[in-house]
């Protein structure tokens, strides 16, 4: 019965859900439904509603699963997209007891049908946001690991690793297996490590690169320290970190041509 | 309080956004980009040591206006452990974690004004001014 109501009186249901959710809305939501799109997509997730009070398991399932995705894709918060269906529970509810369709005897009735299918709409969307997201986590992280530790050789036997960003426990990690396994396969003599996009240098980063140049020692070639800031030598001095055993340099060019130097060679201009 | 933001430290990330947070501030209060440097690497230290011995606590930042004086205060948090012996965490090189034991004394010496209260089993309350000059 409770889906006859709403089959026939979609556009009146439909309207009142759209009146409502203007009426207490906030600046996000009002963007959201501002938007030129807000229509069609609002319609879809009326249409939905009813889908899944028919139950047609199979075409609302097929067809949930495209509308969420949309959905995500669009950018709607997900506080508003579960109001949404909150209101418009509301709304057929209290349309249903305008119309004299609810009486006391089949109150409960309607009020039990609509919860469940709201409820379960409710932590489908729920589900399908979290899924995204979780699935743009996952890239993301994958796309940072990527960009971590590159390794670059730049002249025969030497190589220089840029780092950008903030240095944590994880990527220390990456940081010392890349240098190894690049300094075996390029035959690196000089391993250039860059920290000028290294926003910190506190006492971790320091020893996490001391760890890494002692590494680089064992396995034969030097390690040097280059791109450091004025800001960053003082906080270091001041940290009282000791940075002796690591040859260091302010910028990149005089790190390549220390380490064109100490593997005998030099850039010179071409003559004539 | 107005002049007061706090960032809670539960994982690494937080560090990240405390230091962004002191960045800011002391970006605000006007000082130099050597003083941020030094405010940012004490916030750093601070907040690592809560997630490394404490697992959670709190980072504020103060905004401090005495005798004609403006300065950024650091609080630090946590509910943790507690250290046993405050003499030796302030010596240079005493590491429990095989670090390289710089962080509380390299804070000493990156702000101007330090103070340390601590109790064990009931946890750790730093704090640290750096006045403008």
């Amino acid at each position: 019965m409770t889906l006859k109501y709403i089959q026939h009186n979609k556009e009146d249901i439909f309207k009142e859900w759209l009146n409502r959710l203007k009426e207490d809305s906030d600046e996000t939501i009002t963007n959201v439904i501002l938007d030129q799109n807000f229509e069609t997509y609002g319609r879809e997730l009326v249409e939905l509603a009813i889908l899944k009070i028919s139950g047609k398991k199979d075409e609302y399932e097929r067809q949930s699963e495209n509308f969420s995705d949309r959905i995500v894709s669009l950018g709607w918060p997900l506080r508003f997209v579960v109001n949404a269906l909150d209101v418009l529970g509301d709304v057929v509810f209290d349309e249903m007891v305008k119309d004299k369709y609810i009486r006391p005897e089949n109150e409960a009735k309607v009020m039990h049908d609509l919860n469940h299918w709201l409820k379960a709409m409710n932590s489908e969307i729920i589900n399908d946001y979290t899924v995204s997201w979780e699935r743009t986590i996952a890239n993301q992280k994958i796309a940072l690991q990527e960009l971590s530790a590159p390794l670059i050789p730049v002249f025969e036997g030497i190589t220089v690793m840029p780092l950008i960003g903030m240095i944590d426990t994880e990527r220390a990690k990456q940081i010392m297996e890349n240098l190894l396994q690049g300094v075996v396969k390029h035959r690196s003599e000089v391993v250039l490590i860059d920290i000028t996009g290294v926003p910190v240098v506190d006492t971790m980063v320091a020893h996490h690169i001391i760890q890494a140049a002692d590494a680089v020692h064992l396995v034969g070639a030097k390690c040097m320290l280059v791109g450091i800031r004025s800001e960053i030598a003082q906080t270091i001095v001041s940290l009282g970190i000791d940075l002796n055993r690591i040859i260091t340099k302010n910028t990149m060019k005089s790190g390549v041509e220390a380490a064109l130097e100490m593997t005998k060679r030099k850039i010179v201009p071409l003559e004539g | 309080m107005d002049n007061q933001s706090c960032v809670k430290i539960i994982n690494e990330w937080d560090i990240v956004s405390a230091r962004q947070l002191g960045r800011n501030v002391a970006k605000e209060l006007g000082f130099g980009t050597v003083d941020q440097a030094r405010i940012t690497t004490a916030i750093s230290e601070l907040a690592r040591n809560i997630f490394l011995y404490a697992g959670q606590g709190q980072i504020c930042i103060e905004k401090l206006y005495e005798n004609g004086k403006t300065g950024l205060r650091l609080l630090s948090i946590d509910s943790g452990p507690g250290i046993k012996d405050l003499r030796q965490v302030m010596e240079d090189g005493y590491s429990t974690s095989g670090g390289l034991g710089a962080g509380l004394p390299g804070v000493k010496r990156l702000m101007d004004d330090f103070q340390i209260d601590s109790s064990p089993g009931e946890g750790t309350d730093i704090r640290a001014i750096k006045w403008l000059r």
